[in-house]
């Protein structure tokens, strides 16, 4: 099973933008302690939910042939808070892709709502100024970040 | 209009505090990018990418901080830059200042190179281009 952090896409316009749904339910283990007596789903898994969102953006605009790594928080602000019941709306757009790294603007909305904004930087670890070398399977894109685009990218193996 | 050298500083200093998370006052001409501002690899592509936005200008890779200089055996060797590699970086930086560098081209003082105005003389070659 794979950490993944939105239920689905509700947009995906490739190379430019993506929007992705997550519903937080009190079924999730996680929010139990986060806290017991009020629960909330914690801010830094609504930034790997912008991250996922915008990740698997940047990795479609170069056709998953690139392994797209969070490099850069750039900034995350967020004004109130999300609780079980709440849908969360990450809309991710790439202002700069480049061969070496990406870098993406976003909002997060709960229930349509605005609170929170989430600018992150990715990078195109082939492609590091280092010269290092990784694996050559792509372990960053595997099938089931993929089929989450499926509805909406042809090419995307389902 | 061409922009005068205050404008740019600004607007460098301005992408700077964005890129860096540092305080304005903290970025002045003479300061060092990693040494005094805090940077590391993936802000130097964020740096480009924002610098392309704030002027409206390309910068290729590697054009503003070199890239290929310290893994050539040619270039660097024992910790220093060879002469062959100091020239090489000296005429791939022609808007860095090498006065302090090339007394002691310490491949750890290399970072001394990339100060403030380093970028500030960049932009302004590329804006009169």
């Amino acid at each position: 099973m794979r950490w993944i952090w939105i239920d689905r896409f509700t947009a995906f316009e490739p190379g430019k933008r993506a929007e992705a749904v997550k519903n937080v339910s009190l079924a999730e283990e996680h929010v139990h302690d986060h806290w017991e007596a009020y629960p909330v789903h914690p801010a830094a898994l609504m930034i790997e939910g912008m991250a996922q969102t915008a990740g698997i953006l940047v990795g479609q605009a170069r056709g998953f042939k690139e392994k797209v790594i969070l490099a850069k928080i750039s900034r995350a602000t967020f004004e109130d808070v999300v609780t079980p019941g709440d849908q969360v709306t990450f809309q991710a757009q790439i202002e700069t892709i480049s061969d070496a790294a990406a870098a993406t603007s976003g909002t997060v909305l709960r229930n349509g709502d605005l609170i929170g904004r989430v600018d992150l930087m990715f990078s195109h670890i082939d492609q590091n100024l280092g010269g290092v070398k990784f694996p050559e399977e792509n372990f960053v894109f595997t099938g089931q970040f993929e089929r989450l685009i499926a509805p909406f990218v042809e090419n995307a193996d389902a | 209009m061409a922009m005068s050298d205050a404008e740019v500083f600004e607007k460098v200093q301005e992408t700077l505090v964005e890129a860096l998370g540092v305080d304005d006052d903290e970025v002045t001409p003479e300061a060092t990018l990693t040494g005094d501002l805090g940077a590391e690899s993936i802000d130097f592509l964020d740096i480009v990418f924002r610098l392309e936005k704030a002027f409206d200008i390309k910068i290729p890779r590697g054009e503003l901080f070199p890239e290929n200089i310290l893994n050539n055996p040619e270039f660097a060797q024992d910790g220093k830059l060879t002469d062959k590699g100091l020239a090489e970086l000296k005429q791939r930086m022609p808007h860095a200042d090498f006065s302090d560098f090339e007394q002691d081209p310490d491949i750890n003082k290399m970072g001394e190179l990339f100060k403030v105005q380093t970028i500030v003389n960049y932009i302004k070659t590329k804006l009169a281009a």
